[in-house]
């Protein structure tokens, strides 16, 4: 029971994780109806810059740790941001009227560049960086010595990632870009007719998008104290599973899904087989499209001719 | 250099606004490189994590997109807002459809003829063979993707089960190169009706996902059941292939001591390129006789738009299921000749990356172009070589050139994907058959 309360607060902490990173998925789909196969490549960029953001910071002889952690945040947010910026410009924009599977390869090509990208500036080998935030609670402790940790930072992960949801469903509910998402989402021509800048908001769902994969990036970077070029491919396609089991358009059902894939894996992985934790993701999303391709919480696909 | 500011027409064009553009596009890379190129991280001996500072790259790079974007922008006024339809005038497009006709043919011969021209040259004979499997490669993607417009993101995964076949029959049965090729052809056509299945009810992007989602478990399994496959140490010791039951080796009853000549490691080198030749123009015509039959019909057909199709009666589902076996199998027969070829598999060679390769193959070819994919294999496989020096730079290179493709020429470079049948021109109905009430 201990061991498996133990696996739940860790499977959410993973699952909050890969929620983060499936947004940005879940709301490229929803407004340009493409699968941003270099999303979860982004995730990686925010894990570098956050990674030597926090470098240069220390070397500065900072110490306090709210204020750095602060710095780090907003840097990496808003240099990932650029990054998904300049991605939507350079291989997307041009390509939103071609033909169905351009933006697809383009965005494949692009997933190359960026990891291959930060193979060639960053180098190959994993970069680790010692532990932050130390400490946590116990909260039981068995007879037989089993005790149920909850650490701070995994504290910390799933905190902010409730912060920034609570934030992000206000921006989608409540403001002017989130009402001119959704209504490029549900016709970009008639949207346009009625004078909403269709190719500023497009731009402003990658930017928002890679802001929270940049989040997404440094929580990683705190929970496993490590970073490498190519954790981006894995992480992507996870989180495009949550996105896909939350119904793919749908902003609670991509949280709810990289939850549910977070807690799969994690429990996979502590009563079944590490080794095959990425086919049991993996599987999940096949059976998923087969048998719930609208998933958890979406809309079911009008086919038109 | 100099625009002249003054006498262009349009007022957005002037160099100001050029210097602006390139000025903004500079700082833009400026803010994207700065920690990523002008901090390098390395982990040291203890584990500690040091940097350095390069901002004489940072700097440099920063200066490359400034220039870059001044003759971009300058490239874009004097030639125009034109489509890149309008680049090559129909003169030349005509002129270059009639070389067309003759590049195939010669380019055969030529393939031909490659042992016999560079019989001493063992790289460039190594080259062309790794170019034939990729050729092959395409063709049978081809069939999937091109001809049938299904985007097949794991086709390395057949290619990884024919592999496997050939390697694990051979060495754990002993059965001969010529058992084992169809065996793994059957296999993976076995496995790609086993992908078909599910997938046929999700198009487009989500069937991307999909099949890349079962390349990436074929590949995971393959690592994990170390009992069955030898995880990531792979199987070595495949044997060499055999000129139909006759060793290509050193010994008495080889090849070259039967017909009384002297041996060669060169011979087996001939010997696999022309099986690789064999097999590719196999691959070919059975794909050109393919597209003349009823269900290569039904596969374009299914490629231009799959809702018309049923709604004429065509059966999508045996036409998807035919058109991933067949491409399996194409791509089990290369993976059976690629273990024979290497003699050693592991399942590195059968990553993601490899997937994208071939795909970017058949997209640049012109998907559906039989020569376009020819030539694709041969520029991309050709340019990688030239990369080698640069291991880390052709993959970016590669993801770049495959954006940049999709922006200028998404239909591909060289070819076409025009139906092989359609109406050549609209048939004049006279109005007194349209009328009201006559139908």
């Amino acid at each position: 029971m201990d061991y498996f309360a133990q696996q739940l607060i860790n499977g959410l902490v993973l699952g909050s994780i890969y929620g983060l990173i499936a947004i940005g998925y879940t709301m490229v789909y929803g407004i340009v109806g493409m699968i941003n196969f270099a999303h979860g490549d982004v995730f990686m960029i925010g894990g570098f810059i956050a990674l030597i953001t926090f470098l240069i910071l220390i070397s500065f002889g900072l110490t306090a740790i709210p204020l750095i952690l602060l710095v780090v945040l907003l840097v990496s947010m808003a240099i990932t941001a650029l990054y998904g910026w300049t991605i939507e410009r350079i291989a997307y924009r041009p390509l939103r009227h071609s033909f169905r599977l351009a933006p697809m390869l383009s965005a494949i090509g692009m997933s190359f560049v960026l990891t291959n990208y930060s193979q060639v500036a960053q180098g190959a080998r994993v970069k680790p960086i010692p532990p932050f935030i130390t400490g946590g609670y116990t909260l039981h402790e068995s007879p037989d010595g089993f005790v149920i940790q909850l650490s701070n930072i995994q504290i910390m992960v799933v905190v902010t990632t409730i912060v920034l949801l609570a934030i992000f469903t206000w921006l989608v509910s409540s403001t002017r870009l989130g009402r001119d998402m959704r209504a490029c989402e549900q016709d970009q021509t008639m949207a346009a007719l009625l004078g909403v800048n269709v190719d500023r908001t497009i731009s402003m769902t990658f930017v928002i998008g890679a802001a929270l994969a940049a989040v997404a990036g440094l929580m990683y970077l705190l929970y496993y104290g490590l970073v490498d070029f190519f954790m981006g491919f894995v992480a992507g396609i996870k989180a495009f599973t949550a996105a896909v089991l939350g119904g793919i358009g749908s902003l609670p059902g991509a949280m709810l899904g990289g939850l549910a894939i977070g807690l799969i894996e994690t429990f996979w992985s502590a009563y079944f087989s590490v080794e095959y934790k990425d086919v049991a993701a993996f599987s999940i999303l096949i059976v998923v499209l087969i048998f719930m391709p609208t998933g958890l919480l979406g809309r079911p696909e009008v086919e038109k001719v | 250099m100099t625009a002249p500011s003054t006498h262009t027409a349009k007022p957005a064009t002037g160099i100001s606004a050029l210097l602006k553009t390139a000025f903004v596009n500079a700082l833009i890379a400026l803010v994207l490189f700065s920690l990523m190129v002008g901090i390098r991280t390395e982990a040291g001996s203890d584990g500690q994590l040091t940097y350095w500072t390069r901002f004489g790259e940072l700097a440099s790079l920063v200066v490359a997109v400034f220039g870059g974007s001044i003759v971009i922008e300058l490239l874009r006024q004097w030639i125009g807002p034109t489509g890149a339809e309008k680049l090559v005038p129909p003169a030349v497009q005509s002129g270059v459809s009639l070389l067309g006709r003759y590049v195939a043919p010669a380019l055969l011969i030529f393939t031909v003829l490659v042992p016999v021209i560079f019989y001493n040259q063992r790289y460039i004979l190594d080259l062309a063979i790794l170019v034939l499997t990729y050729v092959m490669l395409g063709w049978g993607l081809n069939v999937v993707v091109g001809l049938a417009g299904l985007l097949d993101l794991g086709y390395v995964a057949f290619y990884a089960v024919g592999a496997y076949s050939y390697g694990l029959l051979a060495t754990n049965f002993g059965w001969s190169f010529w058992i084992c090729l169809p065996l793994a052809g059957i296999l993976a056509a076995f496995w790609g009706v086993l992908l078909g299945f599910p997938v046929l009810r999700l198009r487009g992007d989500y069937l991307a996902i999909v099949t890349l989602a079962f390349g990436e478990i074929i590949r995971l399994v393959i690592i994990n059941w170390q009992d069955l496959t030898g995880g990531p140490n792979g199987v070595s010791g495949i044997p060499r292939p055999s000129f139909f039951g006759i060793p290509l080796d050193n010994s008495d009853d080889g090849l070259a001591a039967r017909l009384g000549i002297e041996y060669s490691a060169t011979h087996r080198i001939v010997f696999l390129f022309y099986l690789i030749l064999a097999l590719a123009l196999l691959t070919n015509w059975v794909t050109i006789r393919l597209r003349r039959l009823p269900i290569g019909r039904a596969w374009e057909a299914l490629r231009e738009d799959e809702v018309a199709c049923r709604a004429l009666g065509i059966n999508t589902t045996t036409t998807k299921l035919t058109a991933f076996a067949t491409g399996a199998m194409f791509g089990g027969f290369a993976g059976a000749f690629f273990a024979t070829r290497q003699g050693f598999i592991s399942p590195e060679s059968f990553t993601f990356q490899e997937s994208a390769l071939v795909l970017a193959i058949v997209v640049l070819g012109g998907m559906g172009s039989q020569l376009g994919v020819a030539l694709a294999a041969l520029a991309m496989i050709g340019g990688f070589e030239l990369f080698r020096g640069l291991e880390n730079y052709r993959m970016l290179v590669f993801g770049m050139s495959m954006v940049l493709i999709m922006i200028w020429r998404p239909r591909g470079l060289v070819g076409h994907r025009a139906p092989t049948v359609y109406l050549t021109k609209a048939k004049a109905i006279s109005s007194d058959l349209v009328k009201e009430g006559h139908g």
